[in-house]
């Protein structure tokens, strides 16, 4: 069997291995086991990836397998993996272990909730590794549709209210993406619905220009592309804090893979010609996002529009086309995959604690749990890209590679996108600031303690990832500058 | 003539075989025999599938042209018959439970309808499907007002046979202007001497249509559905929304793209409305209703107007895409409509919010619900994602694209009014629920048969691809107008009403032969 089915196949396990179970401790058992054995099958093809690429394999897609599905339409069940999509699965297997050492002690239906967890799981694997359209769309929507009921019922605050709108804008997304599949693929006549085999395929220009927009919107809305971001500030605030993590963590991830692993990879021509309508949206998500976070006196909400305006930098490093940006925002992606999940992680913890998300009631919690305290900073730092930390290494690369354009157009938005590095730091050192030094607001804090094992153990893991990807980037950087090849070069040669 | 003619039509007379096995059962079965009558018709019924579904053969027709049958018509008529059993199945409580009314009727009216529906698949002439239409409408009108005790059922019931009676008479003026303006009632024949600058044949058509948009219930001809399913007891509401629907739909296909394809230019603007119309506007009416039997009803008309989807592609990935839409849903709705069916018995309250909190209560209830409410969305793994995906498709490759982006923004209207009920039952608090109980064992049958459909007939790809190999077989076979230097002849004799031009028809027939 493939390597890669593994992906697919261990979550659905873990499904079953969740129905059968009856008590808490079971469940938590296979959702563990399964989880720690995902994160193992990710370090494996990780360290595989790489022996075959020094080995000197140049395929563009690694690991592949074709099975036919739906022969009508050329639909097959078509897997493979190029470096960029290694990362994501790390990526997604990281945040996976540590969401479920966060939800340790979910409640109410603990069963439940770890199935649904387990599904949203198998459609972000099954998106990664899915090289046919079809597929690559079906697992998108069944990493969606998940969200409803976990933040519908393990949720706080407006949960339905907020759980109905991201269903349906992101529904309304994968709505547009379905047409514009749909088009792309009768448009290009390609033989199957194989992503490399429509590559091959010519798509006249004039067609490009309607489906184009349409991919790039329906993957965009799910990464947070202005104007159509209002969904994520309040899913993620009424989110269960692993629900949050693997939300903004990873699922935000999958729009903007999808913007350049479909969109732009398919479409080069009407990249080139259409980009710079989203690079403005872009642009304006980039800065609104940072200052709407300036003003938000809660938590998450506070973190909600951070990721606004990290992975609208995603998409605007992404439609920057050249290797360098793109490179960053491959980076970018893993970073603030990784830094959210620990802000959500720890707001978690936090408000467990305190009972409290608004920053004006708390204050001196340093003192009072130093760990989650130290924690916190840590991650503030790596999002407004301390030198070391991984959201360095990525905004570098952002920046450098948008500066390479020479036009004004480009400097001018570039400049501007620069400003939220300022602007970050002002609303985390300002959160920072008030929360965890200061005097205490509330003397019922005195009383609380601090982290226990089950809490520390996935900070430390995601702080150590944070941390390793900051100091040596360098195999990550080849990994994706590899993956980015193809992409560039067709982007380039459409420039022309 | 030949008497091997008749076997040809081997799925009627299979099914006619049953319904009279069933009245004779229900005429000399003592009291306590006729308890039996739920697994009795059941395991008849099965039988009859089995032997449709083995001793299936080619294309064949019979009686001169007026009747044909091919492996798309036997495939459709098995999918109808499989719905029909679910229908009994999820019956018993139902059927059995109310001592006032009779046991047998139900079983061999909703077989009667099922013939007639058989024959709506199958004929090769207008009359005889007209005939059909007609099987298909009386009984189920009879069993609409099935709940005598029930005023609401009564009154469904005469809606039901007002509506039906209304809608036939405009198609049977439709007929007979087409055979005015054409000369023939043979579907070969006519598919011949067609032409869409003829505005007799054309408006004959559009009335012809009139029909079969009131019974598969299309905006605007959809007024009556959801007082009917409201009214109607609900497993009879469910073989209205389910098997009435897809003999409709398929014959609506075969009809428009066989006998009026050379008329698609007058008929596919006419259609296009349709679509746009029942989709969205049953939408728009299905978010504020409160009873779920209504609710369900507004969902019923815009899933067809998905379905017509399939007929204006005219295409054979169109009819397969059309097929499977309608096994999908059959499974979807069904599930649906039977647990509707079985908590409106348990709660007597047909009402949304007696939902709330049901999954406290019966867990594996509102799973299936759930599972069924997203199929029907379109909600992958499930099949309802599957038969949206490929009816799209089948759409997109005749270059429907504005039709195709309305109705998958329409799809995002469907999947809020869907989650409402998801979250009536799994996220809204309420103090006392629906206590747990358990259905009978006919119900849990079918509901596992739905669940392991909704489930599996997208994921298992052999069950498009096979509905794919025989739709396009059949698709692509020949269709040669057999009678046509008969026309001549045929319009010359007196045809002063419409039975005399039968009986015309049919004597040449037997010259012929």
């Amino acid at each position: 069997m493939n390597l890669l089915s593994i992906f697919v196949l261990l979550p659905v396990l873990m499904l079953a291995g969740l129905f059968l179970s009856r008590t808490r401790a079971q469940v938590r058992a296979v959702a563990a086991t399964g989880a720690s054995l995902l994160l193992a099958a990710a370090v494996i093809l990780c360290v595989l990836f790489m022996g075959e690429r020094q080995a000197g394999n140049t395929a563009p897609m690694l690991f592949t397998d074709h099975a036919v599905w739906f022969p009508t339409w050329n639909i097959g069940y078509s897997i493979g993996v190029d470096g960029i999509s290694v990362l994501m699965i790390l990526l997604s297997a990281i945040i996976v272990f540590t969401g479920i050492f966060t939800s340790w002690n979910i409640e109410p239906l603990p069963k439940e909730y770890f199935m649904w967890f387990c599904l949203l799981s198998t459609g972000v694997f099954g998106f990664f590794i899915s090289l046919d359209l079809f597929t690559m769309f079906m697992f998108y929507e069944v990493a969606l549709i998940p969200m409803y009921l976990l933040i519908g019922v393990w949720g706080s605050g407006e949960k339905e209210h907020a759980a109905m709108k991201l269903t349906l804008m992101l529904m309304g997304g994968s709505a547009l993406l379905m047409l514009g599949i749909l088009g792309v693929y009768f448009a290009s006549g390609a033989q199957s619905m194989h992503i490399m085999d429509m590559a091959q395929a010519d798509i006249p220009v004039a067609l490009q220009r309607y489906f184009f927009p349409l991919v790039f919107v329906g993957f965009g809305i799910l990464g947070a592309l202005f104007p159509f971001h209002t969904w994520s500030p309040d899913g993620h605030a009424s989110a269960p804090t692993a629900v949050s993590m693997l939300h903004a963590g990873v699922l935000m991830k999958l729009g903007g893979y999808g913007c350049f692993r479909v969109a732009m990879f398919l479409m080069p021509e009407a990249a080139q010609e259409l980009g710079w309508i989203f690079l403005l949206l872009t642009g304006i998500s980039v800065v609104y996002g940072a200052f709407s976070a300036c003003v938000q006196t809660d938590l998450k909400y506070i973190n909600a529009y951070s990721s606004v305006s990290h992975c609208g930098l995603v998409l605007f490093a992404l439609l920057m086309m050249n290797t360098t940006a793109m490179t960053g925002a491959v980076m970018q992606m893993l970073s603030h995959g990784l830094m959210t999940a620990l802000f959500f992680a720890l707001i978690g913890m936090i408000y467990g604690r305190t009972h409290t998300r608004d920053i004006r009631q708390m204050g001196g919690l340093m003192k009072i749990m130093p760990f989650l305290g130290v924690a916190y900073v840590i991650a503030g730092l790596a999002s407004l890209g301390l030198p070391g930390l991984s959201g360095f290494v990525a905004e570098m690369n952002v920046f450098v590679g948008a500066f390479q354009h020479s036009d004004t157009f480009h400097r001018v938005l570039t400049l501007v996108a620069l400003t939220s590095i300022v602007i970050t730091a002002v609303y985390i050192l300002r959160v920072v600031g008030k929360i965890l030094y200061g005097p205490v607001q509330n003397p019922e804090h005195l009383k609380l303690s601090d982290a226990v094992w089950f809490e520390r153990f996935p900070v430390i893991v995601l702080i150590v990832v944070i941390a390793s990807i900051g100091i040596c980037p360098g195999w990550i950087s080849d990994l994706i500058g590899q993956a980015l090849f193809p992409i560039v070069e067709r982007l380039s040669i459409a420039a022309l | 003539m030949d008497f091997s003619n008749f076997l040809i039509l081997r799925d009627e007379l299979s099914l006619v075989f049953l319904i009279l096995c069933l009245l004779m059962f229900d005429l000399f079965a003592s009291a306590s025999g006729r308890r039996l009558f739920q697994p009795v018709a059941c395991v008849l019924l099965l039988l009859q599938i089995l032997f449709t579904a083995f001793f299936s053969g080619d294309s064949a027709e019979a009686f001169g042209g007026m009747y044909t049958t091919s492996p798309l018509a036997t495939m459709v008529k098995i999918f109808m018959s499989i719905g029909t059993l679910l229908v009994f199945l999820f019956s018993k409580t139902w059927i059995e439970n109310d001592h006032e009314i009779a046991k047998g009727e139900y079983y061999y009216l909703t077989l009667s309808t099922l013939l007639g529906m058989y024959f709506m698949i199958s004929s090769g002439h207008f009359l005889l499907f007209f005939i059909g239409i007609e099987l298909a409408a009386i009984p189920l009108a009879c069993l609409v007002a099935f709940d005598k005790h029930k005023p609401a059922s009564a009154e469904a019931g005469a809606k039901f046979i007002l509506n039906a009676a209304f809608a036939s008479g405009i198609s049977l003026f439709g007929i007979s202007l087409l055979y005015g303006g054409c000369g023939t009632l043979y579907f070969t024949d006519m598919a011949a001497v067609l032409n869409p600058a003829n505005l007799l044949q054309t408006a004959g058509m559009i009335f012809f249509a009139t029909g079969l948009f009131f019974k598969m219930s299309l905006v605007p001809y959809h007024s009556w559905t959801a007082d009917v399913y409201q009214g109607a007891p609900a497993n009879v509401g469910a073989y209205l929304s389910v098997v009435s629907k897809m003999a409709a739909a398929v014959s609506l296909f075969l009809i428009f793209v066989k006998v009026f394809g050379a008329m698609a230019q007058n008929w596919k603007p006419i259609f296009y409305a349709l679509i746009v119309l029942s989709i969205t506007i049953a939408n728009l009416f299905a978010i504020k209703q409160k009873d779920i039997k209504r609710f369900l009803a507004y969902s019923s008309i815009s899933q067809a107007g998905y379905v017509v989807l399939g007929v204006i592609t005219a295409t054979a990935q169109g009819l397969t895409g059309l097929i499977y839409y309608l096994f999908v849903y059959m499974l979807a709705n069904l599930a649906a409509f039977g647990i509707a069916a079985i908590v409106e018995r348990q709660s007597g309250d047909a009402r949304i919010s007696g939902y709330n909190g049901l999954y406290k209560t019966n867990p594996k209830l509102s799973v299936l619900m759930m599972f069924a409410l997203f199929s029907l969305a379109g909600i992958p793994p499930f099949a309802g994602f599957f038969s949206k995906f490929f009816i799209f498709a089948a759409a997109i490759q005749e270059g429907w694209y504005i039709l195709v982006l309305i109705a998958l923004l329409n799809t995002v209207i469907s999947l809020y009014y869907y989650l409402l009920i998801v979250r009536a039952m799994f996220i809204t608090p309420n103090d006392n629920p629906l206590p747990a109980f358990k259905s009978d064992t006919a119900s849990r049958i079918a509901m596992t048969v739905c669940f392991i459909g909704i489930v599996l007939a997208g994921l298992a790809s052999c069950i498009y691809n096979r509905i794919g190999m025989i739709s396009d077989s059949s698709f692509n076979a020949p269709v040669a107008a057999i009678h046509v230097e008969e026309i001549q002849v045929n319009t010359a004799l007196p045809a002063d009403t419409v039975s005399d031009a039968f009986s015309g028809a049919s004597q040449l027939h037997e010259v012929q032969n």
